[in-house]
Parts: structure tokens; sequence; C-alpha cells
């Protein structure tokens, strides 16, 4: 746990090398790598560029508006920042526990988007790398490539995706950016019709996902030396766990663990998460650098995510997902797997967890009646977490008592893995890259990096598959001396 | 109603004092308005109700109909006019839709897209307007206001409280609140008022409603505002 190539000593005689988009990720981000003459890495960042700005225009808004409002955030998870923003304003309505109907209709819907983001991220934006090899032939490292080759498998991407956005639309309202949570519970049930017609799918959808994890696991299992090693660092992990330590998405408590798996702080309220986390802020990069405040700032940084959930909890509720993490567990032999590709196989067997729980959700009658909305006691300040595709994700709100938001602070799930992102690209530039000339394959492994952790740089949704690379190595003097480019 | 003018080459009857507008609306025939409201008396002034008639642009709802008038409204251009109208009332406020808890419900969003309203092609004038969310049940959000003065009717002439005015002139002109401090909570304004029921925009809201009714049920979700118009025409 060192920041050994965040800063190089004297840049100012180095090249530098950009990645600039990194494309098949959620949002806008760059790498930079400062190279000496020798092609010897100095210094490594993942940068996010863009500027945001939510938590400053949430500010005198009404707190009703807020959940409607943050979601817009993101494309792809916008259903997490829905959910965290409704969290944090139960406590605010003093709906301290919504009716069980509500719950289950937003853990629905919030299942529904992990079984669609997962799907995305596994099928349309990495498989490429994963069937094909990082550095194979460009022209077929896509979805399209995907689709000629492995017809099936790129169809059930795309059907799985399709199932998760089906749920999100019968309880939000629309696929994207839906209004379904609202301060103290949601504004509308599931029909009949609407849970007949997901019931009509869900079996394959639990197939197809079971099989999706054998894929990965294959992938994984068959070439060791590379998935167990690529980009690896030791680091702490955190997550929400539920009730008696299952794997749970929408709600729980927190628990962080050390490089061994032995526990930091379990069974915490997250309404007292300023205590136990604090953030640091960089000159160079927009996102902060969360870390434990019990450890402090150089050794208490930690990875969320798949990978740190489905090791944190101590069971999973559903059997298949059940049996995948056993299997998953055994093979990383009782200690903590920190491999980022990892996550991949982690991703997958929470997307079947996902699908199991839509299963059991839409065999409960109190999807279709009950209470929709509670309150109680006004408070003037709330948090709401939940486990976003990525990660933890905090939304903290103050309201005064006009009903104005006067303080918003989110901490997204990729602000949480920040650290840990750089750490893993730091890893393969000096195994990959360090004394080699460089290659569009070789950049593209410090992309595979990134892209384990299904970062959603921005919070943001570009065009998929449309992004276009460009690579420059430019000379201390300023001149251009290499170009690669793709669009 | 044994008279009639022709409205876009239709036979359209009408009493003795009625509108365009009314005559228009008593047949089942739309005409895109904003500042209208069938129980005030007409205010001319959105101007989305435009018409053409015997060649002459005029607002049809304080045009009075007369026998053999020939009127034109829904035309390509006449509804390019309204369109170019729709689009600086966005950009004079701060309508931002993806937020707003009046999405569905407001009646500005549904004339653009009854309008065929793609942008808002003018350059956002981004004004800085604070809520007033100082009165216990009802948020005005004046960044929403199209100057429709609806309220400022409702309450002079039903409520007959006065709370609201329009301040200032041409493009300064704003909503304002009757009270010294300028804040709702120090008037006798009441959500029962008549003027909380008509902003036909996202200014005077109940409030902790928002988003209780869900996308599907909103008012012009299940009736949108007369047929599309076709914005094909002419391209």
């Amino acid at each position: 746990m060192t920041y050994q190539l965040e800063t190089a000593a004297h840049p100012e005689k180095l090249r530098r090398v950009a990645i600039d988009p990194v494309s098949r990720v959620e949002g806008h981000g760059k790498v930079t790598i400062l190279l000496d003459d020798q092609n010897k890495v100095h210094q490594v960042r993942l940068h996010i560029v863009e500027f945001r700005g939510f938590e400053k225009f949430i500010q005198g808004r009404p707190y009703w508006e807020v959940p409607v409002m943050v979601q817009r955030l993101c494309g792809i998870c916008p259903v997490s920042h829905h959910l965290a923003a409704s969290k944090a304003l139960d406590v605010i309505v003093g709906a301290q526990r919504i009716s069980p109907t509500a719950e289950k209709l937003r853990r629905l819907m919030h299942y529904g988007q992990m079984l669609q983001s997962h799907a995305l991220h596994f099928f349309h934006l990495c498989s490429p790398d994963l069937l094909f090899g990082f550095d194979s032939d460009i022209t077929r490292r896509n979805i399209v490539g995907v689709a000629a080759a492995h017809p099936e498998t790129a169809r059930r991407g795309v059907l799985l995706r399709k199932f998760g956005q089906e749920v999100i639309r019968v309880t939000a309202g629309k696929r994207v950016h839906g209004t379904g949570s609202v301060p103290g519970g949601v504004n509308k049930l599931l029909t009949v019709a609407e849970r007949d017609e997901l019931l009509k799918e869900i079996y394959h959808v639990i197939q197809w996902s079971r099989e999706a994890v054998h894929l990965i696991q294959k992938v994984h299992t068959q070439d060791p030396g590379l998935y167990n090693s690529f980009g690896i660092f030791r680091s702490n992990f955190m997550s929400l766990v539920g009730h008696n330590g299952d794997l749970d998405f929408y709600h729980g408590t927190l628990r962080a663990r050390d490089d061994n798996g032995a526990k930091i702080f379990d069974g915490v309220d997250y309404q007292q998460y300023d205590k136990y986390i604090e953030e640091e802020v960089r000159p160079w990069s927009y996102m902060k650098f969360p870390y434990f405040r019990a450890i402090g700032k150089e050794h208490g940084w930690y990875k969320v995510g798949p990978l740190a959930r489905v090791q944190n909890c101590d069971q999973i509720s559903t059997p298949f997902a059940e049996h995948e993490r056993k299997e998953f567990v055994d093979y990383a032999g009782g200690t903590p797997m920190h491999a980022p590709l990892a996550y991949h196989w982690t991703r997958m067997i929470e997307m079947l967890h996902a699908a199991e729980t839509i299963k059991d959700l839409l065999h409960d009658d109190d999807l279709l009646a009950g209470e929709m909305v509670v309150q109680g006691e006004r408070r003037m300040d709330g948090v709401g977490v939940i486990e976003a595709p990525r990660g933890t994700l905090f939304h903290h709100y103050r309201v005064d008592e006009n009903d104005l938001v006067t303080m918003a602070n989110l901490i997204v799930s990729t602000t949480n893995n920040n650290q840990a992102m750089n750490e893993a690209i730091r890893h393969v530039a000096r195994r990959y890259l360090h004394g080699r000339e460089i290659t569009e394959g070789l950049l593209n492994h410090i992309e595979v990096a990134i892209r384990a952790f299904d970062p959603c740089l921005s919070c943001a949704t570009h065009a998929l598959g449309k992004m276009p690379l460009a690579v420059e190595l430019v000379d201390p003097d300023g001149s251009v001396v290499h170009q690669l480019s793709r669009s | 109603m044994n008279q009639h003018f022709m409205l876009d080459g239709r036979s359209i009857p009408f009493e003795e004092g009625q509108t365009i507008l009314q005559a228009a609306e008593h047949a089942g025939v739309f005409i895109p308005h904003l500042c209208y409201h069938p129980e005030f008396k007409p205010h001319g002034s959105c101007k989305l109700c435009t018409v053409k008639v015997n060649g002459r642009h005029t607002a049809s709802c304080t045009m009075r109909a007369v026998a053999g008038m020939s009127v034109e409204s829904d035309t390509e251009e006449i509804n390019a006019e309204r369109r170019a109208l729709t689009q600086m009332l966005f950009v004079e406020g701060n309508h931002f839709c993806p937020s707003c808890e009046k999405s569905g419900n407001c009646q500005l969003q549904a004339t653009a897209y009854h309008l065929g309203m793609m942008s808002p092609h003018f350059d956002h004038f981004f004004p800085n307007r604070p809520v007033d969310a100082s009165h216990p049940d009802v948020l005005l959000d004046f960044n929403r206001c199209i100057l429709c003065s609806l309220c400022v009717r409702a309450s002079r002439d039903v409520d007959g409280k006065n709370v609201f005015a329009l301040s200032g002139r041409g493009i300064g002109t704003h909503l304002i609140v009757n009270a010294k401090s300028g804040r709702l909570a120090d008037t006798d304004f009441a959500l029962s008022d008549k003027a909380a029921q008509v902003c036909p925009v996202g200014v005077i809201l109940k409030k902790r409603q928002g988003f209780a009714v869900p996308i599907g049920e909103r008012r012009y979700d299940k009736a949108p505002l007369g047929e599309p118009v076709d914005t094909t025409e002419g391209r």
C-alpha cells in the first residue's frame, strides 16, 4: 500500500503518453504515463476530467425533487442515485421504516438495475477483451466482433440487459430516469399484467446468468497465471452487508475488512459514515480519495464493488448464487482474492443473485397491494447508502425548516475505488509497459485493468463503441514522436 | 347558434360575444394557448393563440368571432411562429423538465410537445431567480414563470386577496408577491385559494407533493394537447 508511481521525481525530463479518453467505460477519464528515454515508467495516473457539481446545484432546491434530479448523474445506474437519495430523504421525512410493499418494490427496481448494469458491463464492454485477448486485433475487439464470433453470447447479453431495463420500467415508470421512488416510499404498485410479463422471462434470465458465471469462471481458471496476477494489489475492502451477514444490495450496515480478511469495523449504522470515512483531495484529479479514518490516508484506502461484496458477506441468500460464491471462495483458497480480473467473476455471481432475487420478489403479493408511503417526525439531516453496481454509494443531505436542501455530500462508488484503480494501472504499467515500445495493445492492458472495476467515471453515459482513442508520445520539447488513434 | 365562421376550411358555429378561441374550443378544435383560461377574462399576452383573420395576425383569445370571417390556425407558418414563441418562453426562464415535478402536468411542456419543439433553439438566459419556500404549504419557484398572470387574476378576481402582481416592464417584467418583505409567508395566501390551482407551469406548487403521481398517470400523459403538429411539412 504505497503511492509509488503516483508522482515522478523529475517530471520535466520525461515523455508523456496519454490515453484520452479511456474507452469502453462509463463516462470520461484519461490516463497519463510519464516515461524516460528507455521507456521506463515514472508516473501513472488515472484522471477524472469531468466536473459535475451536483452537490452544489442541489442546494436551495426542495427536498422532494432530489431523488429525481440527482439520478441525472448517470444514465447507466440512475436507479442507484434515485434510491440512495430516497433512502436519505426517508430519514428526513421520518420514515425510519418504509412499508414492506415500498421496500420490496424499491428492491425489485434496484435488483433489475444490478442485472442490467452487470450484463451491460460484462457482455458489451468487457467480453471483447476476455474472449479475444487484451492485445487481439483491435478491429474485432468490440461487441460487434463478439456478435460475429459468439452470436449466442452477444444475444444473451442484449436480452439480459433488456430484461433488467423492463424491471426498472415497471417499477420506476421509465427505463432510464424514472420517478418510482419518493421520500417515504414509492408512487406505484406493480400490476398483475406487469408481474406476469416478467415472470415469463425470469427463468431464462436465471439460466443465462448461471451460464455467464460458468463462462467467466472457465476463462479465469484456464489462465490463472494471468487472471490471478494482472494488476494485482492488496487493499482493504468495504460494503454494506444485510441481515445475518447476507449479501444485500439495497440495505444493511457497513462492514470493512483488511487485506487479510480481518474485520476493521462491522455493523456500522451508515448514518454515522463520516465518523469512519474521510475524503482526501489531491491537486491532479477532480475525484476525491476516500480512506478509513481509523487507519489514515496512506494505508486506509479500500476497494468496493462486486469483488469486495462477495468476499465481505457471510453468505448469499439465493441457492444458485450461494453455490457459485462457495466455488469462488474455494478457488481463492480461504483468503481474500485481490486480483482485479476477479471482479468479473464476482460480478456475474452478483448478476445471478439479482436474477434469483427478482424471481422471489415477483412471487410476493406485497408488490401488488399495500401502503406505498409512510411519514413520521421530520428531521433535518439524513444519509442514504446503497450498494450500486459499482460499489457502495453514499448520499447525505441537510434540509432546512422551509424544506430546502442546504447541504449535499455524495461519495459515489467509483470514488471509493479511486486509489484502487490507480494502484491497478500502476501495477500493469510496471509489469507490461516498463522498458518496452508502446503499442495500442499494450495500452489496452491499462484500460483492461480500469474496466475490471466497471468505473463510472463521470456517472454519465456515452455512445457505446464510438469513443475515439488517441494516444500521443510527446518529447520533452513538446513535439509528437509517435501517434496512434482509433475512431 | 346559427352564425358561423371558417377555421382552416371548417365551418365553426358561435354565439354572439364568443371569441374565436372559445368558439373553436366549443367545436372541439384545439388552438394552442397558455395565458387563456375559460374562467377568467382574456389577457392576450402569451400570443400562442395567434391566428390569421382575413390575412392579419391577431390573438384568438381576444378577437370576437364574426360571421363569415376566414381564420387560419393550424398552418405551417403559424405553427412555426408558435414554436418560436414557445422556445423563447423556455429560454427566458429556467425550465428543467427532467427534474421538474410538474413534468407531465405542465401546459408549457405539453404545448412544446404538441408543436414539435425539438430544442430551445435560442441561447438560454439562465436568470437567477431564487425560490420562495417561506410559506408552510406552498412553494413558489419563479424559475418557471411565463408571466401568464393567471395567478394575478385569480387572486384578485376570485380570492379577493391581490397576493400576486407583475412588476417591471418589457424584458424586466417579473412576478412578485404583494408583501413588504416580498415573501409569500407574509401574505394571507392559502393552499385552498383559486390562485394556488391555476398555474399552468411549475411555479405555484403544493409542498411535499413532488412526484407522488407516477409517470403515465399525469394529465398530459393520458391526454396530450390536441393532435401533434406535423413538423415535417415544407422540409
